[in-house]
């Protein structure tokens, strides 16, 4: 459903992306959930930003179900993204926020069962400014699962929930793959990678390093757990370059 | 676009600095007003505050509310919709609000001093009209400003900069230069100048609008020559409209090529 081709990108002198290759199609792989890894200034977040269109590459093309998505927008109609940090307007209320961005996309939305699930209904008339970092948060994952998409891209959505929000969230995602839904997910935190995903997309210099089942990682570093098998991966490659 | 528009506006309607900015105007309108007596004296009183403080709020603002709403930004990014869009809803949402603030701040007490019965109402007309277009020539720079640097407080200082030399230095290296070149004809280079900056322009336009261009002495006369006709008028004007639009044009070139 994802198709990147030969994805180049420089901030400056710096070059994030280096020729990127994936393929990322739900159908021919084992399921929905793909998490993308990768250590700090792998180019994860480059590389679904320029997915959603809001950063340009330098060289290279992506397709989305077959059509390239280089300077389109309509086709972020059928991508929900969690954004890392959730910072809204201060002066809005909740309600006022939902109202927005369920005028802004030309289809149904499902947000009082997101209310519900979550818990907002106390706070839907507060001011989106008074709100505490976690219930932004939780705002936040509102707005994103209340449309029903077929690509769903969460950039670190673990980031300052609760146990019981995390739980919620965690129910979330399974019951949108079971939809038959696209995910991408990105997370430093490996026991929610290996709880959720289905596969695994490495990124490494630039450049996809990995791409398979958490099984197949595994094996291939002969480690037991996914934590252990990335740092593996990342010390052999450290050797290696020396 | 109208509805970006319409949240931002909505959002900067119920932020206090709004209130500040609102309030600021309507007290001073109606001290100068009513201590004063004289709409015309007020209205030169008001000119010389409005030439200085609307571009210096709409820079701020303007910086502020780009770096403020960075995030929610990128959270309308990832919506259907064109970047043109966004940066023009919000670049409005903020032009219009601050100049309601102007507008309303000023009219409530000018209309209670009873402007309508008074000649005075062109000239109070212009003021306004001046008054907001320079908020929208430099909440416009401001954007542009936001949008070239990351770096908040680099945008900050380049943003102050900006109105700190187009509303002070760029006055002194024009009078510098007349002096210096006293002994070469210079109305037409004056005249020239003047275009160049957003603040010169609206400030000579009221003087002269006012019919107190004899206090700026041999130029005045040139320059009532020249923006007293109705052809003066259309062109300063104009070159007003130019301060917007090109800045516009900026935030969407601009705005197409950033990465967020």
């Amino acid at each position: 459903m994802i198709e990147i081709k030969n994805l180049y990108k420089k901030f400056g002198k710096v070059e994030v992306l280096k020729g990127l290759d994936l393929t990322i199609n739900p159908n021919t792989s084992e399921g929905g959930i793909f998490a993308v890894l990768g250590p700090n200034g792998s180019g994860k977040t480059t590389l679904i930003k320029s997915i959603l269109g809001m950063v340009i590459p330098n060289k290279g093309d992506i397709e989305i179900q077959g059509k390239s998505v280089l300077k389109k927008h309509q086709y972020r109609n059928n991508i929900n993204y969690l954004p890392q940090i959730a910072n809204f307007p201060s002066n809005l209320s909740v309600n006022e926020l939902i109202k927005m961005v369920k005028n802004l996309r030309p289809k149904p939305a499902a947000d009082q069962e997101f209310i519900d699930l979550l818990r907002l209904e106390p706070f839907l008339d507060k001011k989106l400014g008074n709100l505490s970092g976690g219930t932004k948060q939780k705002v936040n994952i509102l707005l994103t699962f209340m449309f029903d998409s077929e690509l769903i891209i969460l950039d670190e959505p673990t980031t300052g929930l609760d146990p019981i929000s995390l739980l919620n969230l965690k129910k979330i995602i399974v019951a949108e793959k079971e939809k038959g839904k696209l995910i991408l997910i990105t997370s430093h935190i490996m026991s929610f990678v290996e709880e959720m995903a289905d596969e695994i997309v490495f990124l490494l210099d630039g450049k996809i390093y990995f791409k398979g089942t958490l099984a197949a990682i595994k094996e291939q570093t002969k480690q037991n757990d996914l934590e252990h098998a990335i740092a593996a991966i990342l010390t052999h490659n450290n050797s290696t370059l020396k | 676009m109208f509805k970006i528009l319409k949240y931002s506006f909505y959002d900067l309607m119920r932020s206090s600095w709004s209130y500040v900015y609102f309030l600021f105007y309507l007290g001073l309108g109606s001290v100068l007003l009513f201590l004063n007596n004289d709409v015309s004296k007020a209205v030169i009183t008001l000119m010389n505050i409005i030439v200085v403080l609307t571009p210096l709020i709409g820079t701020i603002f303007g910086v502020m509310y780009y770096y403020n709403s960075r995030e929610f930004t990128e959270l309308l990014l990832a919506q259907p919709l064109k970047r043109s869009t966004i940066f023009i809803g919000q670049y409005l949402g903020v032009a219009i609000s601050l100049s309601l603030s102007l507008v309303i701040g000023l009219g409530i007490p000018f209309l209670a001093y009873g402007l309508l019965q008074s000649s005075e109402i062109f000239n109070f007309l212009s003021l306004i009209v001046v008054g907001a277009f320079l908020t929208f020539i430099f909440v416009a720079l401001a954007f542009n400003i936001a949008l070239s640097n990351e770096n908040k407080i680099k945008g900050f200082g380049y943003a102050i900069l900006m109105w700190l030399f187009l509303a002070v230095i760029y006055d002194g290296l024009f009078l510098i230069s007349l002096v210096m070149l006293q002994e070469y004809p210079l109305d037409k280079f004056s005249l020239v100048a003047t275009m160049f900056n957003p603040i010169d322009l609206s400030r000579i336009l009221i003087l002269l609008k006012l019919d107190i261009s004899a206090l700026l002495g041999y130029t005045g006369a040139v320059f009532q020559k020249f923006f007293g006709t109705n052809f003066g008028m259309v062109i300063s004007f104009s070159v007003l409209s130019l301060w917007v639009v090109f800045p516009i044009l900026r935030i969407l070139f601009k705005s197409k090529r950033k990465d967020f």
